[in-house]
């Protein structure tokens, strides 16, 4: 009997694209605002960010149904740690989490692709790149989406730092500085956009220091 | 006394269903859920894109692996951590799907401590590796794809057993998991003896790891081999595989025959 094709998925990709750079003392995450379905466009101003807690904020592209659900789950399971633990998540935690509440449902999965971004207890940036089943992995720079395949080898140009499994081990965090992984984030961008269609409209960056959460928009090609 | 079942018999679509202008309208809602075999769950597993071994000498137990993640023909991480540190003194190798391997290790990890706690003593090798091989037995047919190693000393010496997703449990003395295995495997054959020292079987496993790695398409990355002993695991070397290759082969300076020089002025 040959394999039957459903008529009907539950699943959809309104597409994008998603980054995040951890520096020594920061931690910057990107991601466009453009939401589309198949070649048509939902929104041209839609944030796939979103802050989980103080020092950790999520990007996700994908299916943005799913990271919405996956979203509130998060938040509300983040509410739950601050009433019983009277202080807010730290972002390796919230990066397990994450990774668990993807795999519970292993067999229907969120089809989301997201990347979170950070500081870590001692204060360092912290990048975890997630696949949408769970296994997760902290980096010092990832991106996810659409435009990933022609944003992550410009940024192991750019940043390739040793691999952690090296022996004797060498740090992995960028040595830019905050202004230059900013630079570098529009600078993908603004080549993603140029060749995946699904890229596009505006660039929303996040930049998270001991300062606190800055966030500021850049345009990018409309077409 | 006759039940009324009217109730139970499925109600007529709201619009005329005699011409069948929308056959989907009057056909119960359904949809199957997205196969193991489904494009969207194809891109979303890794596969067994990996090299990964494991045997006992002497000494101990030596383990070794890649660091290689494939989605497809895209590589999606270098630097993944295949070797699992279940606990001081219990290792699990990774093949197979990313995320499976990662919980269910972690799972296992989770029931060892609790076993500790329960019994004021260490699980064993046979015992950690029959837990997890009786969870993934129980998921068995539902697409889980884990091809793991658990290594460890326990009061019996040094063990190993190999478990699979498809519930499969064997113990052994040397074995290898993955595409990159039958590479690794000629090597590891060849070069094994007993009677090794920890260095020597150290270099036995990097080698093959690097061989599998050039051959393999799926596999690179940093070659990680560890060793565990009666004191626990201990990670002995983390080795960019492309450097190891100039380092098996250096690059002799060959003898100059003919110099480009620059053109001075034009």
């Amino acid at each position: 009997m040959t394999k039957q094709h459903p008529a009907w998925s539950p699943y959809d990709n309104n597409g994008g694209t998603c980054v995040a750079i951890a520096g020594a003392d920061y931690c910057v995450i990107a991601a466009d605002t453009r939401m589309s379905t198949g070649y048509s466009i939902l929104t041209r101003d839609y944030s796939k960010i979103c802050k989980l807690a103080d020092k950790c904020v999520m990007a996700s592209s994908g299916f943005q149904a799913d990271v919405k659900a996956l979203q509130k789950l998060l938040a509300a399971r983040h509410l739950i740690y601050q009433h019983q633990h009277n202080k807010q998540m730290s972002c390796p935690g919230m990066a397990q989490l994450l990774s668990n509440t993807l795999y519970y449902k292993r067999f229907f999965p969120y089809y989301s692709f997201n990347v979170l971004g950070g500081l870590d207890n001692e204060g360092k940036g912290c990048v975890y790149t997630y696949d949408a089943v769970g296994s997760y992995e902290r980096v010092g720079y990832s991106s996810q989406g659409s435009g990933s395949t022609l944003i992550m080898p410009f940024l192991d140009n750019q940043l390739k730092s040793p691999s952690p499994l090296l022996l004797p081990a060498q740090d992995a965090v960028t040595p830019l500085s905050e202004a230059e992984a900013v630079d570098l984030v529009k600078t993908c961008f603004a080549s993603a956009t140029e060749r995946d269609i699904y890229t596009a409209n505006k660039l929303e960056i996040v930049v998270l220091n001991k300062g606190g959460i800055h966030r500021e928009y850049m345009e990018l090609r409309k077409d | 006394m006759k039940l009324d079942t009217s109730g139970l018999e499925s109600t007529s679509p709201f619009f005329g269903s005699g011409d069948e202008l929308c056959p989907e309208l009057s056909a119960a809602p359904s949809f199957s859920l997205p196969l193991s075999t489904d494009d969207t769950k194809a891109t979303l597993k890794h596969a067994k894109g990996t090299t990964t071994l494991a045997f006992i000498f002497k000494e101990g137990v030596m383990v070794a692996a890649d660091s290689r993640a494939s989605m497809g023909g895209y590589i999606s991480s270098q630097s993944v951590k295949k070797i699992i540190e279940i606990n001081p003194y219990m290792l699990g190798t990774m093949a197979g799907g990313a995320a499976d391997c990662q919980f269910w290790h972690r799972n296992l990890g989770i029931k060892c401590r609790l076993h500790e706690l329960a019994n004021k003593r260490r699980i064993s090798v046979t015992g950690a590796s029959k837990l997890l091989a009786n969870i993934l037995y129980s998921y068995r047919g539902m697409g889980l794809s884990v091809g793991t190693m658990i290594a460890g000393w326990d009061e019996t010496g040094p063990g190993l057993y190999y478990v699979d997703s498809e519930g499969g449990r064997l113990k052994g003395t040397r074995f290898s998991v993955g595409s990159g295995s039958p590479y690794a495997y000629g090597v590891l054959d060849s070069g094994y003896k007993f009677d090794m020292s920890i260095e020597e079987a150290a270099e036995l496993a990097r080698r093959a790891i690097y061989h599998a790695t050039f051959r393999d398409a799926a596999s690179g990355g940093v070659a990680s081999v560890y060793y565990v002993g009666p004191n626990g695991w201990k990670k002995l070397s983390g080795d960019d595989v492309g450097e190891l290759h100039y380092h098996y082969y250096p690059v002799t300076p060959s003898t100059v025959e003919q110099e480009m020089a620059e053109v001075a002025g034009a």
